[in-house]
């Protein structure tokens, strides 16, 4: 089984770096867009075909290591 | 007086540590791996600056799950002496024992430069060498230092005074002109609910000579070593 973590930054929280990357795309020529918000996919190939509980376990990942959630969303996709 | 330095692969700036504690101790501090489980018995604990696991994930988060994580942990409940600096202090907020996350400048760039910084609060026992509204001149070497935590959580620091140092000018000015690096209302270091843990970005550890080009730091070292006798 797999699961996808996505990990950004809370709303409120600001973030240079996808500001950064915001300016560049409008130096491209990009103008439609209104923000950009940078984060990080993380993908775990994971034993076992319990979905509950990989997911309880998955959460647990996110809390203790593979988020920071002073600063930080994620979201468990299972697949 | 027994010291102890953290090292975790990837840390750089052990050496200065070492330097600083040996000259503010009189004795060589002991250097204690990552990946050990104990702690020697020890006054003083640093944990120095560098980019441990080379900054994988987020800067800090990697070392501060580490197996010898857990006896500084403990020893912090106890009431020893705590030091971090630089990734240091992203180690401990990562390790839960310090609040609130450092960021990727506001600028985006790496700043290595000396700063000014505030004095804050001189009744710990990291600053109460320095005088009431002091500034001192620190390096900083950091690409992540942009202090965050929510507003509840900076009021508590602030009504606590546990905001410690501030960015500021040569006057002691603080300002959004003179916030190096995007940090909530200037942060430069902050203590811990008990007091026994500090985590700042600058490196006093490099203001111990005047070699440096400055002795500001010896002051926070002589601090710590005083109040722990």
């Amino acid at each position: 089984m797999k699961a996808r973590v996505h990990v950004t930054l809370k709303n409120g929280v600001l973030d240079p770096q996808g500001k950064a990357v915001h300016h560049a795309l409008q130096g491209l020529g990009f103008d439609g867009v209104n923000d950009v918000r940078q984060g990080k996919f993380i993908e775990l190939e994971l034993d076992g075909t319990d979905a509950a509980k990989a997911e309880a376990e998955v959460k647990e990942m996110c809390e203790k290591l593979l988020a920071n959630t002073v600063i930080e969303d994620y979201s468990i996709e299972l697949a | 007086m027994k010291s102890a330095v953290i090292l975790f692969p990837g840390i750089n700036r052990e050496n200065d540590a070492i330097a600083a504690l040996k000259q503010a101790t009189g004795t060589e501090p002991a250097v204690v791996w990552h990946g050990d489980t104990e702690l020697p018995k020890t006054d003083i604990i640093m944990v120095p600056g560098g980019f441990s696991y080379g900054d994988y994930l987020r800067c800090g988060a990697m070392a501060a799950k580490s197996p010898i994580m857990r006896a500084v942990a403990e020893r912090a409940k106890q009431g020893v002496t705590i030091l971090g600096v630089c990734n240091g202090f992203q180690i401990l907020t990562e390790a839960g024992l310090l609040p609130g996350a450092l960021m990727r400048n506001a600028s985006l760039k790496f700043i290595c430069k000396n700063t000014h910084l505030k004095i804050e609060n001189t009744d710990t026992r990291f600053t109460n060498l320095y005088g009431a509204g002091d500034v001192v001149d620190y390096p900083v070497a950091h690409h992540d230092g942009n202090y965050f935590a929510d507003s509840e959580t900076l009021d508590r620091l602030e009504g606590e005074g546990r905001v410690v140092l501030r960015y500021c000018d040569v006057d002691g000015k603080v300002d959004p002109a003179t916030n190096l690096n995007g940090s909530q209302r200037n942060i430069a270091g902050i203590i811990n609910e008990a007091g026994n843990v500090l985590g700042m970005m600058p490196h006093p550890e490099n203001a111990i000579d005047p070699m440096h080009g400055g002795t500001d730091g010896r002051n926070l070292f002589k601090s710590m070593v005083e109040a722990a006798s």
